[in-house]
């Protein structure tokens, strides 16, 4: 439950030996023992549980920056609102792009009940202090790459939150069941446009492969630098908030991507893609992690534009959010007398 | 809670997801007031279906048990065996008991 500091607490204050003044005794690093047997244990944490200042902090960082991505990968998806080809397309682009604010606010809620503020949370993306997904600061330039986002991204980004839904801490693990339950139709919706348009004109083809071609290597990125690579893995997994590594995520994407494009004509743009018999899953080729640096750095393609956009958003909605509380002073005073 | 007057407060949500169902707690949001925060949870929770009834709690209103005192607040009930029906021993042959 989101119920973090504002809550009043029933203490048992006159037994003398309970186990909130054991525990003040104890070392961090026997609660710091006990916290590892809960997680081992498979025992999920809660908000109110005493838990290692670095789990708290990798959590909220890592949560916020997950919220910060369904927040701002609105912005290359609402891009094509106003152009998708059809009614329905344009129904079902609005039904995802809302789901996507939907699970921004899921997650904001998961991070809340580690103690931050929505305020603090939102101002660290507004100044460009957090991260977010490094995908969303490419450009959607063809209707085919609401196709391709919606196959490959959300394709990666699932991947990543089925594991999420047996994370250890409670509150998250919640929020991701939620977020999967939806997040199946975003990846379907993209793939069967991906699918119509392969099956079109050579043209409307032809505009689906160069979407898979400027998005493939963009999607393997999401799951983060490979494992020798990434210094934090080991502490994620060993608190089993991760529980399958970067490129074992990656590995199971790539293995069931290509077959999938293989059903639908087009072509992995990956010359060193080969299937591996023995191991049972494909070989492929380097990823570009410069490029990847470049963008996390700031330097991709649209980082400026969608920082301009929602400090923009923001900003312009100042006078809904004062006026609403303004509104509910006024009925609150008006009650009272 | 923030500081700044004009940020909004937060919420608890509980759904009643069909008639004859308990309302569970599904999360939480930011709303000016109550008849807000059940419109805001109708969107943030409910595009599916998922619900029947909502019910929002300001936040600050609930009031929780310590999960540092949880094994002792609760142990009373772990001496009582003779609360569940498997406590008793029935007569072979005696049925619908």
């Amino acid at each position: 439950m989101n119920i973090q500091p504002p809550v009043k607490v029933f203490k048992r204050k006159a037994k003398p030996r309970t186990l909130a003044d054991q525990n003040k005794n104890m070392e961090n690093q026997e609660l710091e023992e006990r916290f590892q047997e809960k997680v081992d244990a498979e025992l999920k944490i809660e908000p109110k549980d005493w838990m290692p200042e670095k789990y708290r902090k990798t959590l909220v960082r890592q949560i916020s920056q997950h919220a910060h991505s369904e927040v701002v990968g609105m912005l290359p998806e609402g891009n094509w609102i106003g152009r998708a080809p059809s009614l329905k397309r344009k129904a079902i682009l609005l039904a995802k792009v809302q789901d996507e604010a939907g699970h921004g606010l899921y997650l904001y809620s998961a991070a809340e009940t580690l103690g931050t503020t929505r305020e603090k949370t939102v101002e660290d993306l507004l100044s460009g202090k957090a991260k977010y997904s490094s995908i969303f600061n490419y450009p959607t330039l063809t209707w085919a790459d609401i196709g391709a986002v919606g196959w490959l991204v959300d394709g990666a980004a699932i991947m990543n939150q089925v594991m999420l839904c047996r994370t250890s801490y409670g509150p998250y693990a919640r929020a991701m069941v939620r977020i999967c339950k939806e997040e199946s139709f975003h990846q379907r919706q993209g793939y069967e446009i991906m699918s119509v348009l392969s099956k079109g004109t050579p043209e409307q083809l032809e505009m689906a492969q160069d979407a898979l071609n400027r998005w493939w290597w963009p999607s393997l990125m999401m799951f983060g630098p490979s494992d020798a690579e990434s210094p934090n893995s080991a502490a994620s997994m060993k608190w089993k908030i991760k529980r399958q590594s970067n490129d074992e995520l990656r590995q199971i994407f790539i293995d069931r991507t290509v077959q999938q494009a293989e059903v639908i004509g087009l072509t992995i743009p990956d010359p060193d893609l080969k299937w591996n018999e023995e191991a049972k899953k494909y070989a492929w080729g380097t990823i570009d992690w410069t490029e990847f640096n470049n963008v996390v750095a700031g330097n991709g393609p649209c980082n400026k534009e969608r920082l301009v956009a929602r400090n923009k958003a923001h900003d312009e909605g100042a006078w809904v959010r004062e006026a609403a509380m303004a509104y509910a002073a006024k009925k609150a005073k008006q009650k009272a007398a | 809670m923030s500081e700044n007057p004009n940020n909004w407060p937060l919420w608890e949500v509980f759904i009643q997801s069909k008639r004859g169902l308990d309302h569970k707690h599904v999360g939480s949001l930011h709303a000016p007031d109550a008849r807000l925060a059940i419109e805001n949870a109708r969107d943030v929770y409910t595009r599916r279906q998922e619900g029947n009834s909502i019910w929002v709690v300001p936040a600050n209103a609930i009031s929780a048990s310590q999960p540092d005192d949880a094994e002792m607040f609760f142990d009373p009930a772990d001496d009582k065996t003779y609360r569940h029906p498997t406590f008793y021993s029935i007569p072979e042959g005696a049925k619908y008991i």
